[in-house]
């Protein structure tokens, strides 16, 4: 009898893989979900928050969004919970939860 | 007109990067490989070669910046030896992967420690699986023919891979010796102008080196593996424009003398041409004996090396290498792989030898066919037996 073959998550196979792996198109990152990994998450707190836009600056993963009204909001989707945003806030506004503590 | 020339095999690789007018040289000198770089760093400076020449703190370094080079479509040369090949390593896995064509040579040498630095073929089997072409040379006029060869063959829209162009240390890279040189005409209907189809261009933006998680690596493996097999064909194809064009025919696994030949030798490299004169003498008494040499390591031609074997009744494999703990002899492990499910094969014997810059002369490979067939007859305990080894070693690997 002949083997069953063997089902993975995914459908694409070796020869849909383009020559060394490149990414065609630019900018795909944003796409998939990287915040799924993340164990701590930040937590915005206006009242303290002087716009000074620091977090924003400092995010290695530009997962920190200028808002209109001028504050900033972590991109949760994105976002790998470092903490560098809550550590770089010169007014303590950024604190880090553990993602269970809903 | 081509011209004779006298030309140890660094100073012929050196001229083939030049004919081959690349654009990027980026390597660090280590014997027995300096000749090449510091040629070509002259060539550079003299004004003789329009191309960048990049100086760099280490190998790590010059195989990085010829992965930056191949990237936006440069063609690109490097060399190096022994260490250097072993401080490179991990970016030699990413330049076949990413299936940047470049090519390297590589003045075979022994790896530390004892820190020796004579030849041996102990850096090339350390990279064996690293997804680069490797193709080994005989002499002068080889390093120079391989080298041309090998830009042809890695840039191939086909293949897009890098090529590892191997000869032996000072044994081959020091030596002098008479090397046609071909017209710049002549190289130019070989090799044509390098077209990379994923050159990085800021007008057309793309990812180079992305992520790849589990659901995704096993398929760019599986990719890059067909990828190297089917360059065989390339391969094959470039001998044959190659020599249409230069008028010397190279295959892929070649014989010598081999025809019906109850028994084979098995070389790689220089020493194949000290084999030859052993075999010349050993026939000339009548033996029914012949030499088969690998030209091409990656990809391993199995259908050529059976084909080449299959009548023989044994196989004496040399290698310049030792698998420590393992087979012993790397190419012998590897052909007696490739054997295996044959119905008809010859017993293949193992010998190591040349090690550290060990010279072999003839009477070396003429003992090694007699003791091999001896072997061959009442059996063996061992796996390998090395060459000229003083003490008594038994029961190593029983």
């Amino acid at each position: 009898m002949a083997a069953k073959r063997l089902k993975t998550g995914s459908d694409f196979t070796w020869q849909d893989m383009e020559i060394g792996n490149v990414v065609t198109e630019p900018g795909s990152a944003a796409l998939r979900r990287t915040g799924d990994w993340r164990s701590q998450r930040p937590i915005l707190d206006k009242e303290k928050c002087n716009k000074c836009g620091l977090c924003w600056l400092y995010c290695p993963d530009a997962a920190i969004k200028p808002l209109e009204d001028g504050y900033y909001e972590p991109d949760l989707f994105y976002c790998k919970g470092c903490g560098i945003c809550a550590k770089v806030c010169p007014k303590d506004a950024i604190t880090m939860i553990e993602e269970e503590e809903k | 007109m081509s011209k004779r020339v006298g030309l140890e095999a660094s100073h012929a690789a050196a001229e083939a990067a030049k004919m081959a007018d690349v654009d990027v040289i980026a390597a660090y000198p280590i014997t027995p490989q300096t000749h090449i770089p510091e040629r070509l760093a002259e060539m550079v400076a003299d004004g003789e070669l329009n191309a960048a020449y990049i100086p760099v703190e280490s190998e790590h370094s010059a195989l990085s910046a010829c992965l930056g080079a191949a990237a936006v479509g440069a063609r690109t040369f490097t060399a190096t030896a022994g260490q250097g090949l072993e401080l490179m390593h991990e970016v030699v896995y990413v330049a076949s992967s990413m299936r940047y064509p470049m090519v390297m040579t590589v003045c075979n040498r022994a790896l530390s420690a004892p820190l020796s630095v004579w030849g041996d073929h102990s850096d090339a089997m350390a990279v064996r699986d690293t997804g680069w072409i490797q193709v080994f040379c005989q002499n002068s006029q080889e390093a120079f023919d391989m080298t041309l060869w090998a830009f042809r063959v890695g840039e191939d829209s086909r293949v897009l891979l890098p090529v590892m162009v191997h000869f032996d240390g000072f044994h081959l890279s020091h030596v002098t010796e008479p090397v046609i040189l071909p017209e710049q005409e002549e190289v130019g209907r070989f090799l044509p102008k390098f077209h990379y189809p994923f050159a990085l261009n800021p007008d057309k933006p793309m990812t180079h080196g992305a992520f790849g998680p589990p659901d995704v690596y096993s398929e760019a493996k599986i990719a890059q593996e067909v990828a190297i097999r089917e360059s065989k064909a390339v391969a094959i194809q470039g001998f044959k424009e190659f020599g249409d064009i230069f008028g010397r025919y190279y295959q892929l696994v070649e014989s010598y003398r081999a025809e019906g030949a109850k028994t084979l030798l098995l070389t790689m490299g220089s020493f194949s041409e000290t084999a030859k004169i052993a075999i010349d003498a050993k026939k000339k008494k009548g033996e029914s004996l012949g030499l088969i040499t690998l030209r091409l390591w990656r990809p391993f031609p199995f259908e050529e090396l059976r084909q080449a074997v299959k009548n023989a009744e044994t196989l004496i494999v040399f290698d310049r290498c030792v698998s420590l703990g393992g087979p012993a002899g790397t190419v012998a492990s590897e052909i007696r792989s490739a054997l295996y499910n044959e119905k008809k094969r010859p017993k293949v014997v193992s010998f190591v030898g040349g090690l550290g810059g060990r010279d072999m002369p003839v009477e070396d490979f003429e003992y090694i066919v007699d003791r091999g067939r001896e072997i061959a007859e009442k059996g063996s305990k061992e796996l390998s037996e090395t060459v000229g080894i003083r003490g008594e070693v038994t029961g190593i690997r029983g």
